[in-house]
């Protein structure tokens, strides 16, 4: 399984927002695209997704463009974690996940016993159990990614795009959102995601690439493309990439802003 | 017993009970034995030995009547429950697209016309559907915005440019004859309800119900966003499309033989919602059961509480607008 771009340009209607991305991922891989805000990282996904008419180029998945796929037939393939957003009207979250199931039902079907049992095991997966028939419209921030996640899951693609799963989410869900990225990759599904945050990309990506002004500045390992010199030319903001011994938990990568802290008056005294 | 069945089992007993009642009351009462007696007659085939006016009454006034308040009640709403999920808006109702305004501007010419009433009823079906359809192409021939909120706007663009061709025609009226017909005719009535028009009907909301059944699985997703439903393999365009032909079938087929009823298909799904959550497999039922119910106590309310008939739309209102407030008082589960 394979969905790859190339020479993609993409965007709205009367708007250009990138131009020429070739990239791919397969499945069992992590790309991890970073950007700052309004560099078409979300656009790029859509146009990915097939959601959005590419204004040149082509969106491949296995070799077949995605224009020529129905939908449910794009949506067996890959499936998409938008950035966690309020619904309207108040399903449950048994009831959410199991829209993940469409793409596999006819059209004039309704979820049999082993679509739900698929859902429930999604919901299981991502530890969700004691949610599954709460409303979803009044779960954390933190809970409705994770039922975006097992909807996902649920639909049994062999990629998942995500975009900024770990956006709005406190510490601690951020890291368990990394830690069932890297247990689907060890279960052979590939995922492209974005963040704002490269550390992230150090901790779950194989691969990372930069989107800059709609163009791809650079695509390669993680310790390859996170280097001081690329984020300073893409953020516009001094870092230092650093490398933390661990000890047993071996060595890490990390960005530090460079930022010059005032001395606040009086200290020293 | 599930909550969910519960709520279908007793909206179904309050529909049976005022059948009952809509049968029993009235200017000439009867007895609910006598329309026992006549019911138990009718399947066997036995002879009931009661007066030919119950019989009258029964089979020729109140029965077309009865079984005409059942089936738009159960329209109405059945259509306003799959607007409100497809328009991701609880305060959606079935006229949003313009299909009341369109019959209302086919009905009001044709008693200008002073035409029969088949034919004001044929205008009135003809122009609900004519003015979905005009919404509808004018908002597909609109890209690059949300599609939702294009065929709203056009909605209420198109409406109101059929609001006032029905506001010219009433100008325009004889204040002596058509004027009152219109005035009637836009407040909604059952009371010329007859057996043709049920047989009319009936079909043409059986074809809008089908399709919104069978796609009441894919109908909940259309009430997500439009972008994220195709990345869950919905053709958001061919079942939204689907939704509203089915929908504007069945709310034209209504409005044409009762004239301009609102109020239903706003608060019924919406209270159905409360009882049963948003699932479409369980709105659906439940609305239909519901909106039967409430229109067929209404239309008996309307036809025994005072000397005259009180017009329709003006007692949902009535009725309506009290019960819709309890609601937004009491609950927000239905909302968000």
């Amino acid at each position: 399984m394979k969905l790859e771009a190339r020479h993609l340009d993409f965007g709205y209607r009367d708007r250009r927002v990138g131009s020429d991305v070739s990239l791919s991922v397969e499945a069992g891989q992590v790309l991890c695209l970073l950007g700052p805000n309004g560099s078409g990282k979300t656009t790029l996904f859509k146009t990915l997704l097939g959601l959005l008419p590419p204004q040149a180029g082509q969106v491949l998945i296995d070799g077949t463009d995605v224009r020529q796929k129905m939908r449910d037939e794009v949506a067996r393939q890959v499936s998409y974690v938008p950035q966690a957003h309020a619904a309207f009207f108040p399903f449950t979250v048994r009831e959410v996940v199991l829209m993940g199931r469409t793409a596999h039902l006819g059209v004039f079907s309704s979820p049999s016993r082993r679509d739900h049992e698929a859902a429930m095991a999604a919901i299981d997966r991502m530890q969700l159990g004691h949610l599954a028939e709460s409303i979803y419209t009044r779960i954390s921030g933190g809970e409705r990614q994770l039922t975006l996640i097992a909807r996902a899951l649920a639909q049994e693609a062999a990629l998942i795009v995500m975009d900024e799963p770990t956006a709005n989410l406190d510490f601690g869900n951020q890291v368990r959102v990394l830690q069932h990225i890297q247990s689907l990759e060890a279960s052979g599904i590939g995922v492209l995601l974005s963040t704002h945050d490269p550390d992230q990309a150090f901790l779950c990506a194989d691969r990372v690439a930069m989107l800059h002004e709609g163009r791809l500045a650079c695509l390669g390992a993680p310790q390859a493309i996170i280097t001081a010199e690329n984020l300073q030319r893409i953020y516009g903001v001094e870092v230092a990439v650093a490398k933390v011994e661990l000890g047993s938990a071996g060595r890490h990568d990390v960005c530090v802003p460079l930022i010059s802290r005032p001395q606040a008056p009086g200290a020293g005294d | 017993m599930s909550r969910v069945s519960l709520a279908l089992l007793g909206a179904l007993a309050v529909l049976v009970v005022l059948v009952a009642i809509a049968f029993s009351v009235g200017r000439y009462p009867i007895a609910a034995g006598d329309l026992a007696t006549l019911l138990w007659a009718k399947l066997t085939g036995a002879g009931h030995g009661l007066d030919s006016t119950v019989e009258t009454v029964i089979l020729k006034i109140r029965g077309p009547r009865v079984l005409a308040a059942i089936l738009i009640g159960a329209a109405l709403s059945a259509a306003g429950a799959a607007y409100q999920n497809m328009f991701r808006n609880p305060l959606v109702s079935p006229d949003i697209l313009g299909v009341s305004a369109g019959a209302a501007v086919g009905a009001v010419l044709g008693i200008f016309l002073s035409l029969n009433v088949i034919m004001i009823q044929s205008l009135a079906f003809a122009f609900g559907l004519g003015a979905v359809g005009l919404v509808y192409i004018t908002a597909n021939a609109v890209r690059g915005h949300d599609p939702l909120l294009v065929l709203v706007l056009a909605g209420v663009v198109v409406g109101s440019l059929l609001g006032a061709s029905v506001a010219l025609m009433k100008y325009l009226a004889d204040p002596y004859n058509q004027l009152p017909a219109i005035t009637f005719w836009l407040l909604g009535s059952l009371a010329s309800a007859n057996p043709e028009d049920v047989r009319s009907t009936l079909p043409l909301m059986l074809v809008g119900l089908v399709p919104m059944w069978l796609l009441r699985w894919r109908i909940n997703l259309l009430s997500l966003d439009d972008e994220e439903a195709r990345a869950l393999g919905v053709e958001t365009g061919r079942i939204r499309l689907t939704v509203i032909a089915a929908a504007t079938l069945m709310t034209s087929a209504a409005v044409a033989i009762s004239g301009v009823i609102g109020w239903i298909g706003l608060v019924i799904p919406h209270f159905a919602r409360l009882l049963v959550g948003p699932d479409f497999s369980r709105l659906l039922p439940t609305s239909v059961l519901l909106g039967a119910a409430f229109l067929l106590g209404v239309d008996t309310l309307a036809r025994t509480v005072a000397r005259i008939e009180i017009p329709l739309g003006v007692l949902t209102a009535f009725v309506g607008t009290p019960l819709f407030l309890w609601q937004l008082a009491t609950a927000r589960r239905g909302w968000q």
